[in-house]
């Protein structure tokens, strides 16, 4: 268990121009569950692969724990990991892949054994000790993968998209049990994703990259609520944030949308005369088929029944958002309905730069 | 039929059984053919095992009795017995397990090279391996010999183990990349991150997911040595490997110590085999039967 420094990491690799991480900086505290979450090639991988030294960066550095180990081999790290496609050993029982850190670092074999127990206890691998990874299903191999890891008593523990070659059901039941025992470890934790709602759910701490920076570092909830910028609002949530383009009126005590005059909230005082973008989420915005003070009308273009909800696209001033309504509610394409947008959950961005506006 | 049907089913077509009956003939027709080429494989080796395990006289009898019904050793005897068979049988054995061994030995690295680094110059590395075997046998042998002279290596065993190594070199090198190919490198990284070094990964982890592959070039390699005769000829005179030493004594055999020597060359290749087999088709618990 320690904590991680990692701070200006530069790494390109041979052959490409681009940065894979660019000058990244990150502080994960001891016992933290952290979350790199971005689409695929913004460069999440390569900084977990840096961690686990199975990459060498170009410059910055790395300390665990308080001590350097930028350039240390994978092997002397104290590190262990959850790989995407597994990597169990498909030569070796389901036994000695638990327990195969345990042998290379010498350990008594009483307590191997004993290790290897309590991890195929926790995981339900029980019964399938003596088996060939070939003869187990996806999901066991994978619970194989994961004992692997969690039997080490690793400083950091790094886990690289584990759940993605998992079938949609067996990924949402491994996933809260992922968290229960990582929360029951208590290891340091480095989560690798490119699905937000595993982000969302399992971390701490979730760190949104983007062309190999981060975007955002911050309790999920803050980063689901108030995107820092565009990208991390249209990355995250499903669906994505709506972004309608908007001006504040000059006295900076209306926000215009098209024909519309919305009351502008008072961060917007300071921006008077200029355009936004306004950020909200398709949950915070209430509909309704009659006309009450302050609503904007729209056009359906879509329904979506989506079972907990009816997920609607329509179409505000010649802007296109997505709105949720709940499932009892009745409208057809075409029809007009009133849309309420709460004025606590809407957020504003600068139009050109796409960044969060702040008050000034 | 219930009550509430009121519509009568329309009439059925007739079955057509022709498709059917094609099928099942083009089956009789591909199994007939496959028992074909397998007696053209087999009966020459069946002959020959015949023709060295009976009696010399047997030989001679008109008609030739197809069935065993003269088994002697007698024939394998003398030709065994004959001057510097079992030598030579000796130095066969020798120079394939030597070819095989130092030819693994520089080979799998060579190979692992290639399948997991990028390095200048790969690609054309890789053709110029197999120029090794663009050269005739004896146009890279007659220099050898010169060579092997030299360097008082003439006329031994390892003379020949080092030419042979040299002919399935590329063939392990390249054979062992696309194995090690096959290896994900996952699971290697694993290996180093659970606490292996760089060797210890391929020790442990590596090396054994590659075995089967690697159990198939080798028996390559074996068996090319096995058989080579030309440079073994040319490279020995007084330690020939059994094809040479065959070869040479051949034209002015009787028929007898033809086939008894024909019987020795093809049964330690078939052996070998045998023996490697289940490296190549036991992979990982799913035996391949």
């Amino acid at each position: 268990m320690a904590d991680i420094t990692i701070s200006h990491l530069v790494k390109t690799y041979p052959g490409g121009t681009e940065r894979a991480t660019d000058d990244v900086s990150l502080d994960i505290a001891d016992g933290d569950f952290t979350v790199l979450l971005g689409p695929s090639g913004c460069g999440k991988t390569t900084l977990l692969r840096m961690l686990a030294g199975l990459e060498l960066p170009d410059s910055g550095s790395i300390a665990v724990g308080g001590k350097d180990v930028t350039y240390l081999p994978p092997n002397k790290r104290n590190m262990s990991m959850v790989f995407q496609s597994y990597a169990v050993f498909p030569h070796r029982k389901v036994r000695y892949n638990i327990g195969f850190g345990l042998s290379m670092a010498k350990k008594p074999k009483e307590e191997i054994d004993r290790k290897v127990a309590w991890a195929a206890d926790l995981l339900q691998l029980g019964p399938y000790l003596d088996r060939l990874p070939a003869q187990l299903s996806g999901g066991q191999r994978q619970r194989v993968a994961v004992a692997r890891a969690i039997v080490m008593d690793a400083d950091v523990l790094l886990m690289d998209e584990p759940l993605s070659n998992l079938d949609a059901l067996l990924r949402l039941n491994f996933r809260s049990e992922l968290k229960k025992i990582v929360k029951d470890l208590k290891t340091t934790t480095v989560y690798v994703t490119h699905d937000q709602s595993e982000a969302l759910s399992l971390g701490d701490r979730v760190a949104v990259m983007r062309k190999g920076q981060i975007a955002q570092l911050g309790d999920p909830l803050d980063v689901y609520d108030a995107p820092a910028d565009r990208f991390v609002g249209g990355f995250i949530g499903s669906p994505p944030m709506n972004f309608i383009k908007a001006a504040v009126s000059g006295d900076g005590g209306a926000l215009i949308v098209g024909d519309q005059r919305l009351r502008a909230p008072s961060l917007l005082q300071s921006y008077s005369s200029t355009d936004v973008l306004l950020g909200v989420r398709a949950e915070n915005v209430a509909v309704d088929t009659q006309r009450s003070s302050g609503d904007v009308p729209g056009t359906v273009l879509v329904v979506e029944p989506m079972g907990s909800s009816i997920l609607l696209t329509v179409e505000v001033e010649g802007q296109t958002i997505k709105v949720q309504a709940p499932p009892t509610f009745r409208t057809s394409p075409g029809s007009t309905i009133w849309l309420t947008f709460s004025p606590n959950s809407m957020r504003f961005y600068d139009s050109e730069t796409a960044m969060a506006l702040v008050a000034r | 039929m219930t009550t509430t049907q009121t519509k009568p089913l329309a009439p059925q077509p007739d079955v057509d059984t022709a498709p059917l009956k094609r099928l099942r003939r083009d089956r009789a027709l591909l199994q007939a053919a496959c028992i074909v080429i397998s007696l053209f494989m087999l009966v020459p080796i069946y002959l020959i095992s015949l023709a060295a395990l009976s009696t010399r006289e047997s030989l001679n009898d008109f008609p030739l009795s197809l069935l065993p019904t003269n088994l002697s050793f007698e024939t394998l005897g003398a030709f065994l017995g004959s001057t510097g068979i079992l030598g030579a049988f000796g130095n066969s054995l020798i120079v394939g397990i030597g070819t095989l061994l130092i030819s693994a030995l520089i080979g799998i690295p060579a190979g692992y090279a290639l399948a997991r680094f990028a390095f200048p110059a790969k690609e054309p590395y890789q053709l110029f391996l197999l120029f090794t075997r663009a050269l005739p046998i004896v146009v890279l042998s007659v220099p050898l010999a010169r060579l092997f002279l030299t360097v008082d290596l003439y006329d031994t065993t390892y003379a020949v183990i080092l030419l042979h190594t040299a002919l399935a070199l590329p063939t392990t090198i390249l054979i062992s990349a696309s194995v090690f190919l096959s290896v994900p490198i996952d699971v290697e990284e694993a290996a180093r991150v659970f606490g292996c070094t760089p060797a210890g990964a391929f020790l442990k982890v590596v090396m054994p997911m590659a075995l089967p592959g690697l159990a198939a070039a080798s028996i390559f390699t074996f068996v090319m040595s096995w058989n080579e005769v030309l440079g073994a000829s040319i490279l020995t005179l007084d330690h020939r490997t059994l094809p040479a030493q065959v070869l040479t004594s051949l034209a002015d055999s009787p028929l007898a110590y033809r086939f008894a020597g024909g019987f020795a060359l093809v049964i330690p290749s078939i052996i070998f085999i045998a023996f490697m087999r289940r490296y190549l088709t036991n992979m990982w618990g799913s035996t391949i039967r």
